[in-house]
């Protein structure tokens, strides 16, 4: 069990030095992208005013905000600021940048956790299915299903759901996360869930196909294995031989797997999100894109980054745990 | 059809989905730009004979706008895609061939563009671009070169290790010769079914993009365009806008994607002839 432990701390160390390092690039990457962009931060800053302002009153600014410095005196000024907690101020939303991303982040991660769980237990359900019918119909039909499913965007499936079940059918509201006029205290959980319901499906329909098809695979190369044979040979039913063989193979690489996916899922919401006119961080970063809103976007784009190598750092660890070849490589 | 094998078939198949794919993405190009101008007088007009797909809000024909939305898709999509697959070539080639530092700094490359979800990467690139058809492409380009990347770095790691290049290398050849005469001539199927199997996520990304607000200039009639459009008119019932270009959009990456893996059997050996 030390053993376990010190591999896992290894490669805990090791990824959260790439980590690190993949942070960093992150911010000076996007950091030198937004400063290459013709938005004039100033005017935008500006025109939030609503009132023209003097050339002089204009300077001011610009000296207060440090334009004219260098690229790169400034990037370690946003740097420095960055790693005090300091994110910046929302041109858009006139509130810090750090107070909004928690905010917003905590409607993503309801929707994101939902849609998540939803497509892993979708998927494994689905690719348990086709792995026990492998080239029956049940299989093929599935199969078919998730690869199409994989050429819809999301953005219209969304599209789609709203105007089958909000718009004709009626079951479920058109968006937003709450109820149109109440204050956010008197929103209960279950109507926050209400809203939640047919974003969520829709973002976890468009990632489930992977972990089935994963799952598929896993569990037909299980059942083709000589300890299956043995155990057939032995008496035991289909769904015995899951129980018992199957499952403990294909689950905890399934898991793992699901972790790896952060990626996508954040990349969904963002769609999922603007189609539901949804409050999360992706509806954030569209209308800061829009509204040349760069600390927001800044902000925001660190933060999915962030978001994505826990998941991918979940991944490892787990992988760490359950995979014998990679066990005895980190050994 | 007895006479006819089965590669024969799949052959005759794909050419037909070529034919289709081509054949509506010139139809796109061929439709002049005053055909697609509507009249008010007939805005908002469910599908007809006249208006197969209806008219959206201005009185412009869907089905007009749709095709010529698909031809613009389809030529961002090939063009970045393409650029996309010859980055991965080189990038590719270059981790395998190099030396190790060299492929441990493109490793790193790779986590770090998938560290960032690509939706956010091409909304930064875009925003650094101003947006428009030229940050769209870059954005798209610039995200979906890493899993073929990685596909084509395992490739040539696998074939270098083959006896005939040894061979080569010890009669004197070149590292370059070895490239040209060995290593591309096995690597060209896997780049072009790459090619075709990014195509897709290509069109994808475009429409999502477009639908976001990033991509092409609101008058451009791209996929995006008339999808984020008719969300607007979704609560008051008009289904037609959002419907029936989408699923055009399905079919059109549906067909392509059959054809990626059409291809990829064709030009796999162990199921090409199958």
């Amino acid at each position: 069990m030390k053993g376990t432990l010190g591999r896992l701390a290894r490669i805990f160390l090791t990824y959260s030095v790439k980590m690190i390092t993949v942070l960093l690039a992150v911010s000076a990457l996007s950091f030198a992208l937004v400063s290459q962009s013709p938005v004039d931060p100033v005017q935008q800053y500006i025109l939030g005013f609503g009132t023209a302002i003097s050339p002089a009153q204009r300077a001011q600014i610009e000296d207060y905000w440090g334009v004219n410095k260098p690229p790169v005196e400034r990037y370690l000024h946003w740097l420095s600021e960055l790693l005090q907690g300091n994110l910046g101020e929302s041109l858009l939303y006139r509130r810090p940048v750090a107070d909004i991303i928690g905010e917003r982040f905590l409607n993503s991660l309801g929707l994101m956790l939902c849609a998540w769980i939803l497509a892993g237990v979708i998927g494994f359900t689905l690719g348990c299915v086709m792995g026990m019918y492998r080239d029956h119909w049940p299989d093929k039909l599935l199969r078919r299903m998730c690869y199409s499913l994989s050429s819809i965007p999301t953005f219209w499936l969304g599209l789609m759901f709203l105007l089958m079940f909000a718009v004709w059918l009626r079951w479920f509201p058109i968006g937003f996360s709450s109820p149109v006029g109440l204050l956010d205290e008197e929103v209960t959980i279950g109507q926050k869930l209400y809203h939640l319901i047919l974003p969520a499906f829709t973002l976890s329909l468009a990632s489930f196909a992977n972990i089935a098809l994963h799952t598929r695979q896993k569990l037909a190369d299980v059942l083709n294995s000589e300890y299956v044979l043995f155990a057939r040979a032995r008496g035991e039913g289909q769904w015995t031989i899951l129980r018992r063989h199957g499952l403990r193979n294909i689950l905890l690489p399934a898991i793992t797997l699901q972790f790896a996916s952060f990626a996508e899922l954040f990349g969904g919401s963002v769609l999922a999100e603007n189609v539901f006119s949804y409050p999360g961080l992706g509806s954030a970063v569209s209308a800061a894109g829009l509204n040349s809103d760069v600390p927001l976007l800044l902000g925001v784009t660190l933060f999915s980054t962030l978001f994505v190598c826990v998941g991918n750092m979940t991944a490892n660890l787990l992988y760490g745990i359950i995979d014998p070849q990679i066990r005895e490589v980190g050994a | 059809m007895r006479s006819l094998n089965r590669r024969k078939k799949l052959l005759l198949l794909t050419v037909g989905m070529g034919v289709v794919f081509f054949g509506i993405y010139g139809l796109g190009i061929l439709i002049p730009e005053e055909w697609v101008a509507g009249s008010f007088l007939s805005a908002r007009q469910p599908p007809s004979l006249a208006h197969p797909f209806g008219t959206d809000a201005l009185g412009r024909d869907l089905l007009l706008r749709t095709l010529k939305g698909l031809s613009v898709s389809t030529t961002v999509g090939l063009i970045a895609s393409g650029v996309s697959a010859v980055i991965a070539l080189l990038v590719g080639i270059a981790a395998a061939t190099g030396s190790r530092w060299m492929d441990g700094a493109i490793s790193w490359l790779i986590d770090l563009v998938m560290g960032v979800p690509h939706t956010i990467l091409i909304i930064l690139i875009s925003f650094a671009m101003g947006r428009g058809l030229k940050g769209l492409l870059v954005g798209i380009a610039a995200t979906h070169w890493c899993s073929l990347a990685r596909l084509i770095r395992g490739e040539v790691l696998q074939l270098r290790s083959q006896q005939y290049v040894a061979v080569s290398r010890k009669l004197g050849k070149s590292s370059g010769w070895i490239l040209i005469y060995h290593l591309l001539p096995h690597l060209l199927p896997q780049f072009f079914v790459g090619l075709v199997l990014m195509f897709p996520h290509a069109i994808l990304h475009e429409a999502a993009i477009s639908f976001l607000g990033f991509g092409l200039p609101p008058e451009q009639p791209a996929i995006g365009i008339i999808l984020s459009e008719s969300m607007g008119y979704l609560s008051a019932g008009l289904w037609w806008p959002a419907v029936l270009p989408g699923l055009t959009l399905v079919l059109l990456v549906l067909l392509v994607d059959n054809l990626g893996e059409q291809l990829q059997s064709l030009f796999d050996p162990s199921s090409a002839q199958e």
